[in-house]
């Protein structure tokens, strides 16, 4: 616990504070391509070469705006709100396993910190951030940012449940609420053969499950009821413009890459890939490729699907996935006993 | 009083401060979306004085359950009751804050007092077992002392659940049940 | 480290700020606010109490509160909404009927 060690703590919450800064624009600018590929057109061309500076220049653009503040808009909850989104999707970066334990007798390794209830830390956050929409609806004193606001906590609260419900067969299986433990377990606890071909069953259902139910927590098509521009006009950021704005576009995309990474180390193996050795920065590489995959899917399914009807998504969110997410988690236990 | 100057101590001196802050703020602010905002913090402010004494496991439980759940609710109904806004009656009963007040004070005496004298000095552990508040360990009382509780837990749980539907089941047959834009007009009225 | 006694003040004043709020308050939702609160102040207790004596069941007794506080917050809100819905208030000092 010397001086040596808080440096180095501080150096990587730098480093992974920055990584995640880096990325947003980065993805602006990929989503951007993507999408103009899926439709048939070019996309962002103008800005610097292949149109790379794009996202800065709108990023600066946002900088420079107006701050606006409706009349009778609650100042103080509408100032609040911004950043009750982005600093818990900070946070949850700093528990992401990106590689194993370096150094065994000190406990670092590729990661913030490493906490023994990592999962639970990462679900609590991702359950704060219902209030940042909610009260950015609330505080705008627009009735179209008041509805967003009331969908979107009742779309997040219904697919948090299953999403904590598909997270468990991960956590029977791996034995641990560790994230770095579940990377480490889950290969060697799944067992050989016939036990590993079977368990992998209810462990792609959670994946399935937790893929949905991601998309739909960080409020992306088709599940981005919270801001479905032609029934609530933008919805709960209405009102929000500037750097209020750019905040919640921000933590929109950090959630995202938390999302994805979550995925990463649950259900694709985190850093580990066959034959990429374990050392150096080849974890770090592994694990960021597969993230990007993810990322990339999320493009795919906004360019492939159109926006769910109200409806329909608690429909789908509390008559298939909670009853198949609680069913997956029963298979799972039997399967567990039977190879035991 | 040398406990407060390492780090532990003033983390607990800092939260502890914002957890009562927050509470106070709860009870004097007049806008009840106000109260439940100061509430959330003081639950997170208790989150942290879980970790403090080593409950990892409930601290964690206790974001996502009060902060994440139970306030969102809260937060829920008032929005939707549009409720965000001051009432604007006089109590009828007379000098309540004063009694209140005075009730209150005397009761906290009381607690304080008892809580210092009743604290026994046998059986203390000051530094417990590595893997105290973990979540293995949680389980492992849960699951074998706490069984039937906890079986019964989930039955209050089904029976919330079923009272819940009851009551707010909107009869429809019913003429005089409230029309739907009295209880959704989200605009507040000035 | 900080003594068990500290967190117990903290608890007792908490759970004093909770019996305030509800002598004062007349809005009911703010009244059930300041019950919650109550009972996370009870819960620091528990929770201290459990470190003091290096015991796991205070936890596991707090585990137990936060589920009974669920469905209580859940059956207690579906009262104030069909309070409101009867009465259009949410006054406790208004509803003095034992009859709607």
């Amino acid at each position: 616990m010397d001086w040596t060690y808080w440096l180095f703590l501080l150096l990587k919450m730098v480093i992974v504070l920055g990584w995640a800064l880096l990325m947003v624009p980065l993805l602006i600018y990929m989503e951007r391509k993507v999408l103009a590929d899926f439709q048939a057109r070019i996309g962002p061309n103008r800005v610097g070469p292949v149109g790379i500076l794009q996202p800065i220049a709108d990023g600066i653009k946002l900088l420079l705006k107006e701050d606006l503040l409706p009349a009778k808009a609650d100042k103080y909850v509408h100032f609040l709100a911004p950043l009750v989104a982005v600093v818990p999707a900070f946070l949850a970066l700093s528990v992401v396993p990106f590689g194993p334990i370096t150094h065994k007798e000190t406990g670092t390794g590729y990661f913030v910190t490493h906490v023994n209830v990592g999962l639970l830390f990462i679900l609590g956050l991702g359950s704060l951030n219902v209030y940042a929409i909610t009260l950015a609806g609330w505080a705008s004193n627009n009735k179209y940012s008041l509805m967003g606001g009331i969908r979107s906590s009742a779309q997040m609260i219904s697919y948090e449940l299953s999403m904590g419900l598909a997270l468990i067969p991960v956590l029977m299986i791996a034995g641990s609420l560790d994230l770095v433990r579940i990377v480490e377990n889950l290969g060697v606890a799944k067992g050989e053969g016939l036990s590993r071909l079977l368990l992998t069953v209810p462990l792609t259902i959670s994946f399935v499950i937790y893929c949905i139910c991601g998309v739909a927590e960080t409020n992306r098509a088709p599940f981005d009821f919270p801001e479905a521009e032609s029934e609530l006009v933008a919805g709960f950021h209405t009102e929000y413009s500037s750097m209020r704005f750019a905040l919640f576009f921000l933590s929109e995309y950090v959630n995202m890459i938390t999302v994805c990474a979550l995925a990463t180390t649950l259900f694709l193996g985190g850093w580990k890939f066959p034959f990429v050795p374990e050392t150096g920065p080849f974890p770090l590489l592994v694990f960021l490729a597969k993230v990007m995959i993810g990322l990339y899917g999320y493009m795919w399914m906004r360019a492939t699907w159109p926006r769910l009807r109200y409806d329909r998504l608690m429909k789908l969110g509390w008559t298939r996935l909670l009853p198949i997410a609680l069913a997956n988690i029963i298979l799972t236990g039997i399967l567990m006993i039977a190879f035991q | 009083m040398t406990y407060f100057s390492s780090v532990e101590g003033s983390l607990f001196l800092i939260t502890a401060l914002v957890a009562v802050v927050s509470a106070v703020m709860v009870i004097t602010q007049r806008n009840p979306v106000y109260s439940a905002l100061f509430l959330v913090l003081t639950f997170c402010a208790l989150a942290v004085l879980y970790l403090l004494l080593g409950a990892q496991f409930i601290a964690m439980v206790q974001v996502i359950v009060y902060a994440g759940a139970i306030m969102v609710l809260f937060l829920f109904v008032i929005m939707l009751l549009n409720l965000d806004r001051p009432l604007e009656t006089q109590s009828k009963l007379k000098h309540q804050r004063l009694v209140a007040g005075v009730l209150a004070a005397v009761l906290l005496v009381e607690m304080i007092y008892l809580l210092h004298r009743g604290l026994p000095t046998t059986g203390t552990q000051p530094s417990p077992p590595r893997n105290f508040g973990t979540v293995e360990e949680v389980a492992r009382v849960l699951f074998r002392d706490f069984v039937l509780a906890f079986e019964v837990t989930s039955i209050v749980l089904l029976i919330g659940m079923i009272g819940v539907i009851v009551l707010a089941k909107r009869h429809l047959d019913e003429k005089k049940a409230a029309a739907p834009e009295r209880i959704l007009s989200p605009l507040r009225k000035e | 480290m900080v003594p068990t006694s500290m967190y117990l003040a903290v608890s007792a004043l908490l759970f004093v700020l909770g019996v305030t709020g509800v002598l004062i308050r007349r809005n009911a939702i703010v009244i059930f606010m300041c019950i919650e609160l109550m009972l996370n102040a009870a819960n620091l207790a528990f929770v201290a109490l459990s470190r003091h004596f290096g015991q796991m069941q205070g936890q596991v007794v707090v585990f137990f509160v936060m589920a009974v506080a669920a469905a209580e917050v859940a059956i207690g809100l579906a009262i104030i909404v069909a309070l409101f819905r009867q009465r259009e208030t949410v006054d406790v000092d208004e509803v003095n009927l034992l009859k709607g």
